[in-house]
């Protein structure tokens, strides 16, 4: 009964979702505020529906419905409750639902808060909001339906894949859906301007905040799949350029260069048309993404059924949104208004940089996934493109993004003073040339390069603390004045602050645990001994345990410094899961600082002893760590009083139009 | 600097960018792209020593040695040729016999293929699909394994 209300009202917001997207641009065409103003009511409808049927659905995982076939393939009543919740959309119906929630969920957000929003516009982006939902909604109730049940309920159900049996699949796949969907926003208000044929700077503002939003779910999201990653595969690696990934690096580069545009577009009323093509692509990109995810022309993890109807539909629906979307740009676009000149050496002159490499960056990515699909459907010749081709050429073009980033914040608006940021910037070039040389004396081996990404990094981050302190004068002034300034700032110049040096930090992490760390693989029988960077590891050995829905056979491993002080236990185990006949590995972490011991097993051998994978992995928590900044640092920009969704004007501009007097 | 000025540096500096891009990516691509090859393909094409390749196909029954220090010797097959394949380090949870297999490497003068990577990307129901396609062209493609794919119950692991 729950499921079929489920599936009933899924339909339900179909429907509503066809009004929405009809109504309201019938209205903008008679001029009709009655049918206008329907889309706000209408999206918060389709949104309670939608929400009625992801409940239902999870309502049927919670009590173990195993009539509903969806829930008899991917959970089991031996499953703890947490996991038998992320097991919606541990599979692809379910993970198609929570797609569908979230975008729902967005459109309900802007009709609820998007009362200062011109009419028109609100009623075109609602619109055109509901296509997507549309699209999305008539996806799964032909192809991927989760409320399907069958006749004769089975007594069990088949378990969700052990390797998603873990805590990182609650915060993975919303956060990462937070973010490709929040793009849909943009991309609404994008089509929505360009339906109108207006556009003016207040467009970046009312966008401005969804996109930062939608930015931050995705950077989270994509550093903690490859935390996930790194310690659930066993080989400590943390970036695979697996092609599923690259599906969201390719909307994370395209939405970076979006948030900077949007900035240039607010605040001088340049690149507007600019503006809305990279709306429309990195929203572009996260169906791109989606298809490659879920259709199933990749292989990975993230596929979880091949159906070829799925691809088709999916691949028809991308053809649609993203052609229609750009033909309506070819169309439109030249009748936008372009506006605000500005010198090539100046702050738009150094965000257009910025937009110029992370698109290329982002460019390079796209070819070097789809080339070898598009080579298979060509030739049918069979080729992989790996980290190699990747780091060859992501890398040469992200280098200089960061070495002058620093310069971007400290340039004045319309015309800049190179010389005067590269004075200021003098300090942070110093600490880097010092850092580099550290890293080129200390650390003997690892690539030549490795010195130089790491002076990089440290450039990038004193960087962003330069330009804090010359915007407190906190050097000069004395430091109760500079405290006064620090707290007048603008929060998004902390914002950027924070961010920027958190992709010091990421960069940071990435160098020094792929140059630097160290690695020992070897065969152990009970009371050998491992030596690895300064520590020492035994093997104790093995012993058996039991979990709720597998069994596990632990390592127990001591780990000594090479002075002999004992620092703790390290216990990796292969679990294996009866119900999927399935084992996986599960590894052993020791965090030291932000550094990383990381122990895993191979097969257990007749003998009794063990295969065992050993690395060091210095500085490598800052990987993560800097993403956490980035979150940061676009929640201090998010809480800027200038980008609050409905915040009034500011009190200067009010007091400027009020009539002397 | 007149507003056609500007946008012709503007202009020009993106040209300048993509070019540099293009050049990366072409260097990139004949460097160090990797063609998959089904033992047959080896066997055919003579594939030269030296050459970088993905091998795929199923690991032979029997055929799995295990040597000191981790060193582990199969043969990958696709039932009508196999390569000998020498891997020195730990297998991946889902490396059985009989179980579809993709190895990264080359082979030495010898024909013997030294992998350096082993990618055993399927759990039970699931293989990887240039193995089934390898498989079927082959004319080996055996009917369990099709109805097995096909089941949507599977996810492949990275």
């Amino acid at each position: 009964m729950i499921a079929e209300l489920g599936h009933y009202a899924l339909m339900l917001a179909l429907g509503l979702a066809l009004i929405q997207g009809t109504m309201p641009i019938v209205g903008t065409r008679t001029n009709d505020p009655v049918l206008m103003s329907i889309a706000a009511p209408t999206a918060l409808a389709q949104f309670a529906f939608v929400a009625m049927a992801f409940t239902a659905l999870a309502i049927c995982y919670v009590i173990s419905d195993f009539s509903v076939e969806n829930v008899y393939q991917n959970s089991n009543s031996q499953m703890p409750l947490i996991y038998r919740l992320t097991s919606i959309w541990g599979n692809h119906e379910g993970s198609m639902m929570l797609w569908v929630s979230i975008l729902t969920f967005f459109g309900a957000l802007v009709a609820v808060f998007g009362n200062n929003l011109p009419v028109v516009l609100k009623a075109h982006a609602l619109a055109v909001q509901a296509w997507i939902a549309a699209a999305f909604h008539l996806f799964i109730l032909m192809t991927s339906n989760p409320f399907v049940r069958i006749p004769q309920a089975p007594f069990e159900g088949q378990d969700l894949n052990p390797i998603l049996q873990d805590p990182g699949l609650a915060f993975h796949p919303p956060l990462l859906y937070l973010g490709y969907v929040g793009f849909s926003i943009a991309f609404s208000f994008a089509i929505a301007a360009l339906l109108e044929g207006r556009i003016d700077a207040a467009w970046a503002r009312w966008v401005r905040p969804w996109v930062l939003g939608a930015w931050m779910c995705l950077t989270v999201g994509i550093a903690g799949g490859s935390y996930w990653a790194y310690y659930t595969l066993g080989w400590g690696g943390f970036w695979f350029w697996d092609p599923v990934e690259n599906a969201s690096l390719m909307p994370w580069l395209a939405g970076t260069a979006l948030l900077h545009s949007a900035v240039v577009m607010e605040k001088r009323g340049a690149l507007k048309i600019w503006t809305i093509l990279l709306a429309i692509l990195t929203f572009s990109l996260s169906l791109i993404g989606t298809f490659l995810v879920r259709s199933g022309v990749l292989t990975s993890v993230h596929t979880f059924a091949n159906d070829p109807m799925r691809g088709v539909f999916i691949l028809a629906i991308l053809v649609v949104f993203i052609g229609g979307a750009l033909a309506l740009y070819g169309w439109r676009a030249p009748l936008l208004k372009q506006g605000g000149l500005f010198a090539p050496i100046s702050r738009e002159g150094a965000l257009v940089f910025n937009n110029l490499f992370l698109t290329t960056a982002c460019a390079s990515v796209f070819i070097g996934t789809l080339y070898p699909l598009a080579l298979e459907a060509l030739t049918g010749a069979k080729i992989s493109v790996g980290a190699p081709f990747f780091n060859a050429t992501f890398g040469p073009l992200f280098i200089p993004l960061m070495v002058v980033m620093p310069f971007g914040p400290l340039m004045g608006w319309k015309r800049g003073d190179l010389l005067g940021a590269a004075q200021r910037l003098l300090v942070a070039a110093i600490l880097a040339a010092f850092a580099m040389a550290a890293a080129f004396a200390l650390e003997q081996g690892g690539p030549v390069l490795a010195p130089f990404g790491a002076g990089v990094a440290v450039f990038v981050m004193a960087g962003a603390v330069t330009d804090i302190a010359e915007r407190t004068l906190v050097l000069r002034l004395p430091f109760r004045a500079a405290l006064q300034r620090a707290i007048g700032l603008p929060r998004s110049a902390w914002g950027t602050a924070f961010a920027h040096f958190g992709l010091g930090v990421t960069l940071l992490g990435i160098v020094a645990a792929t140059a630097w760390g160290s690695e020992r693989i070897a065969e152990m029988k009970v009371g050998d001994n491992l030596d690895i960077a300064h520590y020492r590891v035994t093997f104790a050995g093995l012993f058996g345990r039991q979990g709720p829905n597998y069994h596990d056979v632990v390592g127990r491993f001591i780990v000594h410094r090479m002075n002999g002080d004992l620092i703790g236990v390290m216990e990796p185990s292969r679990r294996s899961f009866p119900t999927r006949n399935m084992t996986t590995t599960e590894a052993a972490l020791m965090t030291r600082g932000v550094s990383q011991l990381y122990l895993s097993l191979g097969d257990p051998m007749q003998n009794g002893n063990v295969a065992v994978r050993l690395y060091f992995k210095p500085q490598v928590l800052l990987i993560w760590l800097g993403a956490a900044l980035m979150f940061a640092g676009g929640a201090l920009s998010l809480s800027d009083r200038r980008l609050r969704v409905g915040a009034p004007q500011p009190a200067k501009a009010k007091a400027a139009l009020r009539p002397a007097g | 600097m007149t507003r056609k000025q500007r946008r012709l540096v503007l202009i020009g500096s993106g040209m300048a960018v993509l070019a540099v891009a293009v050049a990366l990516m072409l260097n990139a691509f004949r460097d160090s792209i990797v063609f998959f090859n089904s033992p047959s393909d080896v066997v055919e094409k003579h594939v030269p020593a030296g050459t970088r390749i993905r091998l795929g196909g199923l690991v032979k029954n029997g055929s799995v040695v295990r040597d000191s220090n981790l060193s582990v010797r199969f043969e990958v097959t696709d039932g009508k040729n196999g390569i000998a394949v020498n891997y020195q380090g730990v297998l991946p949870d889902l490396f059985r016999e009989g179980q579809g297999v993709v190895a990264e490497g080359a082979l030495d003068p010898a024909g013997m293929f030294k992998a350096d990577s082993i990618l055993a990307k399927h759990d039970e129901t699931y293989m990887p699909k240039e193995v089934a396609d390898a498989l079927k062209r082959s004319g080996h493609w055996k009917d369990d394994y099709g109805r097995q794919a096909g089941t949507p119950a599977g996810a492949g692991a990275k």
